[in-house]
Formats: C-alpha cells, sequence, structure tokens
C-alpha cells in the first residue's frame, strides 16, 4: 500500500433555509464513497439533510501570511457601516 | 472515548522571543489558533501527539467493548452497544482529521499505531471479562473521558475544540448506558450484584489512571497549560471524577475498592489512597494484559482490509480513466 486514499471536505446543511457548513473531513477513494462515509461519520444523529464532499485538494484558500493586506480594507472603511451616520434619535428607528 | 493527558510528548521549540511572545498574546487574549497560523514548532508537534494519540484510543477502545456485542444480553442492549462502538469509531476518525490539518498523515498515524510506536490510553489494554465490564465502562471509562474531553472543548487549537465539542455531546449517551447497565445488574440477582461489585473492583483503579500521571510527576503539564491546550491539571480533573462518582457508586449500593477513600467535609471533597503508578507505567509501556492482543487485531482488521482500499482506488481510477476517454471522443 503506497497510494493514500483521497482527502474530501465534508460541508452539512443541518435543515432547509441553512447554508452547508464545513463540519470535517473523510477519506475516500471517490465521491460515492466519500459521501457514503461522510454520513456514517459525520450524520448518526440527524445533523443534517444534505451533504457536499469536495476534494480537499481542489480547494484555494487564501493565505494566511497575507491576512492584513487581505482584510485590513474592511477595518479601515468604517463609513461602510451604518453606525458611522449620526442620525437624530427623533427621526426614530432607521 | 477519551485522551489520557500526554504520555511523552516533546513541547521544546526554537523560536524567536518574539514570535513567542506574539503567539502568547493571542493564546492569552483567548484567540482560537487554526491549522495555517504561525505557531510555535512544539505545540504543533504537542498536539500532533495529543490528538494522535487521542484518536488512536477512540479506536482501539472499540475492540474490548466490540468483545461483547454477539453476547449483548437482549436486542435493546445490542443495539445501543453498536451504537456505542459505531461512535467511538466516528470520534477516531473527527480526531484524525484533526491531526491532520496539522500536516501529518493518516496512514503516518496509522503506521505508528500498528508498529506500536504511538501510545493510546491504558485503560484498554485491561480485558473485559464479563457483561458487567460494558456497563462499567460506560459508566467510569466514558465517565472519565467526559470529565477529559470537556475542557478540551476550549482548547486553543479551532479543530480539537470543534472535534471535542462533537464528541462530547454525543459521549453523554454513552455514559448514561453504561449506568443503566451497572443499576440493573446491582439491583438483579446477588450474583448479579456481585458481578458489578468485581466489575467496579476491577476498573476503578484503571479509571483513576486515565487522567494521567500525578501533576508532581507531569512533565509536559505546565506548557500545554500554558498554551491552553490544557485547562486543568492531571490532579484536578481526576479528583472532579472521583468527586462526582462515588456518590453513584453508592447509589448503586457497590463499594468502591479503596480503603482509604474517604469524604473530607472541611474541603468538601473525597480523599483517595495512594494509585499504583508501577501498573499505570507497566501498562503504558506495553505490559497491560491486553496490549499485544489490541495491536494484533488492529493490524489485522488493517491487513485484511488492504484489498478493499486497494479494489476501491482501482475502481475510482478505471472510472476517471473512462470519463476522460468519453470526454476526449465528444471533441
Amino acid at each position: 500500500m503506497t497510494q493514500e486514499t483521497p482527502l474530501w471536505e465534508v460541508f452539512i446543511r443541518p435543515r432547509n433555509g441553512l447554508s452547508h457548513r464545513h463540519c470535517g473531513s473523510v477519506h475516500a477513494a471517490d465521491e460515492v464513497l466519500a459521501l457514503q462515509a461522510a454520513r456514517d461519520v459525520y450524520t448518526r444523529r440527524g445533523e443534517g439533510l444534505s451533504i457536499w464532499v469536495v476534494r480537499s485538494d481542489q480547494i484555494t484558500a487564501s493565505d494566511p501570511q497575507t491576512k492584513d493586506e487581505t482584510f485590513e480594507p474592511t477595518a479601515s472603511k468604517i463609513y461602510r457601516h451604518p453606525t458611522f451616520y449620526e442620525i437624530p434619535d427623533e427621526v426614530g428607528n432607521m | 472515548m477519551y485522551s489520557q493527558g500526554l504520555i511523552g510528548a516533546d513541547s521544546s521549540t526554537t523560536e524567536s522571543e518574539e514570535f513567542l511572545a506574539a503567539f502568547q498574546a493571542r493564546i492569552d487574549r483567548e484567540e482560537k489558533i487554526e491549522p495555517n497560523d504561525p505557531m510555535p514548532e512544539g505545540y504543533r508537534r504537542t498536539l500532533v501527539r495529543q490528538i494522535g494519540q487521542h484518536a488512536h484510543s477512540e479506536i482501539v477502545g472499540m475492540l474490548p467493548e466490540g468483545n461483547w456485542i454477539t453476547r449483548a444480553p437482549t436486542l435493546r442492549r445490542k443495539a445501543a452497544l453498536l451504537a456505542k462502538v459505531q461512535d467511538e469509531g466516528g470520534h477516531g476518525l473527527y480526531l484524525y482529521s484533526a491531526a491532520e490539518t496539522l500536516g501529518v498523515s493518516r496512514d503516518q498515524m496509522t503506521e505508528e499505531l500498528l508498529a506500536g510506536k504511538a501510545k493510546y490510553s491504558s485503560i484498554f489494554n485491561y480485558p473485559t471479562l464479563t457483561w458487567a465490564d460494558i456497563g462499567t465502562i460506560g459508566w467510569l471509562v466514558d465517565g472519565a473521558a467526559i470529565m477529559n474531553q470537556i475542557p478540551l472543548c476550549r482548547c486553543s487549537f479551532g479543530p480539537y475544540a470543534r472535534a471535542m465539542i462533537r464528541v462530547c455531546k454525543e459521549e453523554s449517551f454513552h455514559q448514561r448506558q453504561g449506568y443503566e447497565i451497572v443499576m440493573t445488574l446491582a439491583k438483579g440477582t446477588p450474583e448479579q450484584k456481585r458481578m458489578a461489585q468485581d466489575s467496579l473492583d476491577r476498573w476503578w483503579w484503571p479509571s483513576l489512571m486515565m487522567f494521567g500521571p500525578s501533576d508532581s510527576d507531569s512533565v509536559h503539564s505546565e506548557q500545554s497549560m500554558t498554551w491552553k491546550i490544557k485547562r486543568f491539571s492531571n490532579d484536578d480533573l481526576r479528583q472532579k471524577f472521583i468527586d462526582a462518582t462515588v456518590p453513584q457508586a453508592e447509589y448503586l449500593g457497590l463499594k468502591v475498592p479503596d480503603p482509604d477513600l474517604r469524604f473530607n467535609e472541611e474541603t468538601g471533597h473525597y480523599e483517595h489512597g495512594e494509585i499504583d503508578w508501577d501498573e499505570f507505567w507497566r501498562v503504558v509501556k506495553g505490559g497491560g494484559k491486553m496490549n499485544r492482543d489490541r495491536i494484533a487485531d488492529r493490524k489485522k482488521a488493517w491487513d485484511d482490509g488492504a484489498w478493499v482500499r486497494e479494489a476501491a482506488l482501482a475502481h475510482a481510477e478505471k472510472r476517471r480513466a473512462r470519463q476522460e476517454a468519453t470526454l476526449e471522443a465528444a471533441e
């Protein structure tokens, strides 16, 4: 045995109205077995209504080393938030 | 099911003071560390080892209970035991996948276990001689595991903490089904009650050892506490377990096999007798009754499953090649 069984990331929709959420990973030879394994490992107690599996090596992720540059603009542009604007109390809830 | 403090981890690390201080500041702010974040090598190594030992314990922990599935006394008990053992397998898989986020491969971990190089909880190297042991394991062993694992839900490493939250949610059923089994026996015939007592006699001390060596002998505890991998010391957790469990035994009319056990009115805690640490180290180092059988069983399962893994991969490859050929033909 030299070849490692591929790794798959598992996403589960807990119920309709919610989006799929990452919950862990499984090893499986192909997508059919990956779904089967995900069902056995992550939904033994009614945790979901729908499962997605994606090959882990197919995911492209942002670089944690560039976290500051990548996400800094959201912190400096405070005018993107509603609390930046002064509205008199008399106007009521807005 | 369980993690035994940590046996033999090397938390030494060589990063600059500045790097370590910045990392510690994140930990102190209760920020979770995620797999791709910068982290000291000692932190990574400690976690790989601890999560790996924890995963192995779940997997090996299936064996003593699996021993009784075909001999469960009723269909209700059998269904519950099957579900419990399946959960343990699931817990092992959550944990392996948490460890893999740190850059260690599943095959590497499996190889270390099968080669006898990786440690797992000493408790699984004791034999399950009677049906009562299945009850006692659920009650004491899963009970001790819960004590250990609840604080791990707040561990500083995100994937480990998330896995622990899932595990703890499921573990509570394990303890309750175990206690129910022991209760049934304790309230049964004199012979059944004797069986329950005999089982408690055999499992009590090994269960206390599950929390790992005493704080004074636990070399790596301090660094793990500073990094918030661990939240409570081995002795503190052991004390909590004893305080919770002794009244449960009394309720059943069973006697905890410790002549020195007494309740201290002043502190509100039970005081226990000396733990046989020689036995603990002997079992951890491979000298337990079942060490050899456990590894042999895992190895057999792994070897017997080889053709399935190979066939599944070959089938996947064939399907992929066929799909590619169809696509090429269509072009």
